[in-house]
């Protein structure tokens, strides 16, 4: 899979289903716990150890406690921002997606609009999940982030966003004057979405949270492979038939 | 001469468990479908099961409980899970109770995983993957502790592997595939894909990042060659660009990279004074829709009215490739994005037929592997439907090739009644003359809820002789089985789902892969551990046919690696084909009542009198193959029996 990863819940509940996010915190340390409490005295660290688990009490118990732990976990402000940012950066993906319809888009226009609409609802819920899961503030899934600076309210666009003013025109541009537009601001959304990508990995202590690795890295190939889709389609639009 | 009495009686017995019967006890798929509105939870969630059996369920064990598990390979009696946070090795000998032999600690991303001899090798790619398989990540975004490649691992003594090298890459090992090459005794081939970025040419020397390098470390594969007497040694031998040129348009068929008619178009458009601009790799005319507003608005900037002048024309040819460029997102001091994909998602090689199949981002691939280390594209297909080529299949003749689509990236639940059918889907496209043509999609054919993350995954052929039955992992859409003998009309013949892990939020789980090995499906459930089934006897598959796809015995197997399934001469096989004909009505009834009935009264002879008996029906299936329905079918049972008179 290229998958996205889930985060496990958090609240009041001590047991985490599922999480790969939590190998490093709670899969590792539990692993570490299990290792060390069933007696391997040697271990002094759990890498490349094997063992037969037939679990004992003890097991069971540093598993506990090793989930009880399992909200540690080592992600950075970079994943954080990252994951924060890419919400309102998505939020704008869409609301230029759904003029598609009303805007005289072409078939193929739609179709891929369509795509773009599905495939970032479902990855922003991914991110308002994991911030939640984390005790982060959630932003709602509007375009841009909303900073408030002296008392007024500034909404900041990440790389590759559109302006007000590009968002302007695109709304007023109709059938293949939408298409061409949509398709140039829309490949120039993407490559900021990837650049975005770039910039999280080359953070210090970014990326060790593997929930936050993995979307990052969909997000590379899927926006990159879809840039790709685009320039083809853009190319279409702009050649005399051969 | 036996009555007509005994006739039937004899045919009824000796299919008894078979078509006939079977036919009547299982028809048309169960409606309502039974996986609609099961009940949720991990260990208790409900169950749907259609032509299968669940043999065992084992949940993962506490130490790896919470990371999740991947894919699978095959070694004698044991199979090996990969998993986020190692690998487990299950012994199946008793296939009701597998007994877990190890859970190696080793956290990464994603743990694929495959055998060869005494050889296990793992993928890993994700930043806090460490060289010495330490728990605590790599928080320096250059360092020397981490691993980004193949891990290679003595299993001789499978209860204690041992780390007996590492390959590193740049862009790390999302999916790797072994190339058992049949000429080479002495190596395998590792074929790496790597997903994520490159890393830092400061972390591992010549890993360069740039694309319009030339030897930018995307677009590209690496094969890395593994000496079998010193795995050791084993190391990157070529890194094949076999994603150069890619120009095909987003739709189905071959892309034909007809170079030489679009340079005369060039010439022709060129000669009457066209506006073109250099993108998508080539120099292209642009199109007058296009021109006519940038030639006004050069027109209005100069505060003019009216048709172009000369001037204006000369303007906007000066500024054209720099608009082209901003449209397309064309970086300064890139020349062109000819480029299409950077990667390949996975890559499943088919050694007896000297191809693979590549799925590679916004592309299926065909490749040549006949020179393991330099393998070559020689065809390419697009789909407009599809969001990421994920995986491939071919089936066992080599005559079709199925990809599937990991819309979404696994993580998304693309199988609500709202998603389309053709979307995260399998593709499936005929081999002729090494041309791929599209012919359909298979798509699971029931809706999951907003908790389950569904899409096509990784499966594998079931050996059902003479038909391409295929079982199929969805993630928490459970497991599809299905027929793709007719590529256009996929079929769906056995299921088995479960419930959402969550009643509550959608959890990442469900069936990462489902494998046939050596006459069970093996399925690797992200969350819920290791599953064993069986199919059961249905009217679309017969027990012969379970029986004879029983006879295909592997020593080792990784599914991307794919084997050429060869049935050994029994009389299930013979018998599986006359069900096949008596379903298709390929053959005179009569004709397989009787083969049927020669074939029992053959199995109790031995000796001559066996051969005899059998090398006759062969004979006559051959004179009945010149007036049935399915002459070809005919032909092939009559060359099984005849295989088996002379075993």
């Amino acid at each position: 899979m290229s998958g996205l990863l889930q985060s496990g819940k958090s609240g009041s509940e001590v047991f985490v289903p599922e999480i790969p996010a939590r190998i490093r915190a709670f899969g590792r340390a539990a692993i570490f716990l299990a290792v060390a409490v069933a007696g391997t005295a040697s271990a002094t660290r759990a890498a490349g150890q094997t063992s037969t688990p037939a679990p004992s009490g003890s097991e069971l118990a540093a598993s506990a406690k090793a989930r009880s732990d399992s909200l540690r976990r080592p992600y950075t402000a970079a994943d954080v921002n990252f994951m924060s940012g890419m919400i309102g950066h998505h939020a704008q993906a869409i609301v230029m997606a759904r003029w598609a319809p009303t805007h005289g888009a072409s078939s193929s226009v739609r179709i891929l609009c369509e795509r773009i609409i599905n495939a970032q609802t479902d990855e922003i819920a991914i991110m308002q999940q994991w911030l939640r899961d984390r005790r982060q503030p959630v932003p709602d899934a509007t375009p841009g982030m909303k900073m408030t600076m002296g008392g007024m309210e500034h909404v900041m666009l990440m790389p590759g966003m559109l302006s007000e003013l590009q968002m302007k025109q695109l709304d007023e541009a109709r059938g293949p004057a939408f298409d061409r537009l949509l398709l140039t601001f829309m490949i120039q959304h993407h490559q900021g979405a990837v650049t975005m990508v770039k910039e999280l990995l080359g953070s210090y202590g970014a990326g060790q949270d593997q929930t936050v690795f993995k979307f990052a890295s969909d997000v590379n190939v899927d926006q990159a492979t879809e840039i790709a889709r685009m320039r083809k389609m853009l190319a279409a639009l702009v050649t005399s038939p051969e | 001469m036996p009555s007509v009495r005994q006739v039937l009686a004899v045919t009824l017995w000796s299919t008894a468990a078979g078509a006939l019967a079977t036919s009547i006890l299982a028809g048309q798929a169960p409606s309502p479908d039974p996986r609609i509105g099961l009940r949720p939870g991990k260990a208790d969630a409900g169950e749907a099961i259609w032509n299968l059996r669940v043999v065992s369920k084992t949940p993962t064990p506490e130490m790896f409980d919470g990371a999740m598990n991947s894919d699978l390979a095959f070694t004698g009696h044991y199979v090996i899970q990969g998993s986020f946070a190692g690998y487990q090795v299950w012994d199946i000998s008793d296939l009701k109770l597998p007994k877990l032999k190890t859970a190696y600690v080793c956290p990464e991303s994603q743990s694929d995983v495959s055998t060869y001899k005494n050889l296990l090798f793992v993928s890993g790619e994700d930043l806090g993957a460490r060289l010495d398989c330490g728990i605590e990540g790599v928080k320096d975004t250059v360092s020397k502790e981490r691993l980004r490649g193949l891990r290679i691992f003595d299993i001789t003594d499978i209860e204690h592997p041992k780390n007996v090298g590492n390959v590193q890459t740049c862009r790390g090992s999302h999916t790797h595939t072994v190339l058992v090459d049949p000429k080479d005794r002495e190596n395998v081939y590792v074929y790496i894909s790597g997903s994520s970025p490159p890393r830092s040419p400061n972390e591992l020397s010549g890993c360069i990042r740039a694309p319009n390098d030339p030897n930018s470390a995307l677009f590209r594969i690496e094969v890395i060659k593994v000496p079998l007497a010193h795995p050791e040694q084993a190391a990157i031998v070529s890194s094949p660009r076999i994603f150069n040129d890619l120009t095909a348009p987003a739709r189905h068929g071959d892309a034909p990279e007809d170079i030489a008619a679009a340079k005369q178009a060039l010439e022709v458009a060129h000669a009457r004074g066209a506006f073109t601009a250099t993108f998508s790799g080539r120099e292209r005319p642009l199109s007058d829709e296009f021109i006519q507003p940038l030639l006004d608005s050069v027109v209005k900037a100069r505060g003019g009215t009216g048709a172009a002048t000369a001037a204006d024309s000369a303007a906007l040819r000066g500024s054209l490739q720099a608009i082209i460029n901003q449209m397309f997102g064309i970086e300064p001091g890139e020349t062109t994005e000819s480029h299409g994909p950077t990667q390949c998602h996975d890559i499943t090689v088919y050694p007896a037929i000297g191809l693979a199949g590549g799925a590679c981002e916004g592309y299926g691939f065909l490749i040549d592997i006949s020179d393991p280390a330099h393998p070559v594209r020689i065809g390419a297909v697009a789909d407009s439907n599809f969001s990421y080529w994920h995986s491939a299949t071919f089936n066992n003749d080599g005559s079709k090739i199925l990809f599937s689509d990991e819309w979404g990236g696994g993580g998304a639940p693309k199988c609500r009644a709202t998603d389309k059918k053709e979307w995260g889907a399998d593709a499936l496209f005929t081999i002729a003359d090494r041309k791929m043509t599209f012919q359909g999609y298979y798509k699971l054919p029931v809706a999951q809820t907003i908790q389950e993350n569904c899409v096509a995954h990784n499966g594998s052929l079931i050996p059902i002789p003479g038909r391409d039955i295929m079982a199929q992992a969805w993630y928490q859409g459970g497991i599809s089985v299905f027929d793709w003998t007719d590529a256009a009309h996929a079929k769906e013949i056995a299921f088995f789902d479960r419930g959402p892990m969550d009643s509550t939020r959608m959890l990442l789980g469900g069936p990462w892969s489902v494998y046939w090995y050596n006459g069970v499906l093996v399925s690797s459930e992200i969350l819920r551990g290791l599953d064993i089934l069986e199919l059961t006897p249905s009217a679309a598959i017969s027990q012969n046919e379970i029986d004879a796809a029983k006879t295909v015995r592997f020593e080792y197997l990784n599914t991307q690696g794919q084997p050429k399934l060869v049935w050994p001469p029994s009389f299930a096989l013979a018998r599986a084909y006359l069900d096949q004909l008596e379903r298709s009505n390929g053959l005179a009834a009569a004709r397989i009542g009787a083969s049927r009935q020669t074939l029992t009264s053959a199995e109790r002879a031995a000796g001559t009198a066996r051969r005899n008996a059998l090398t006759k029906l062969a004979g006559e299936l051959d004179a009945d193959a010149r007036g049935a329905g399915d002459a070809a079918k005919v032909k092939t049972l009559a060359a099984a029996i005849r295989e088996l008179a002379g075993r």
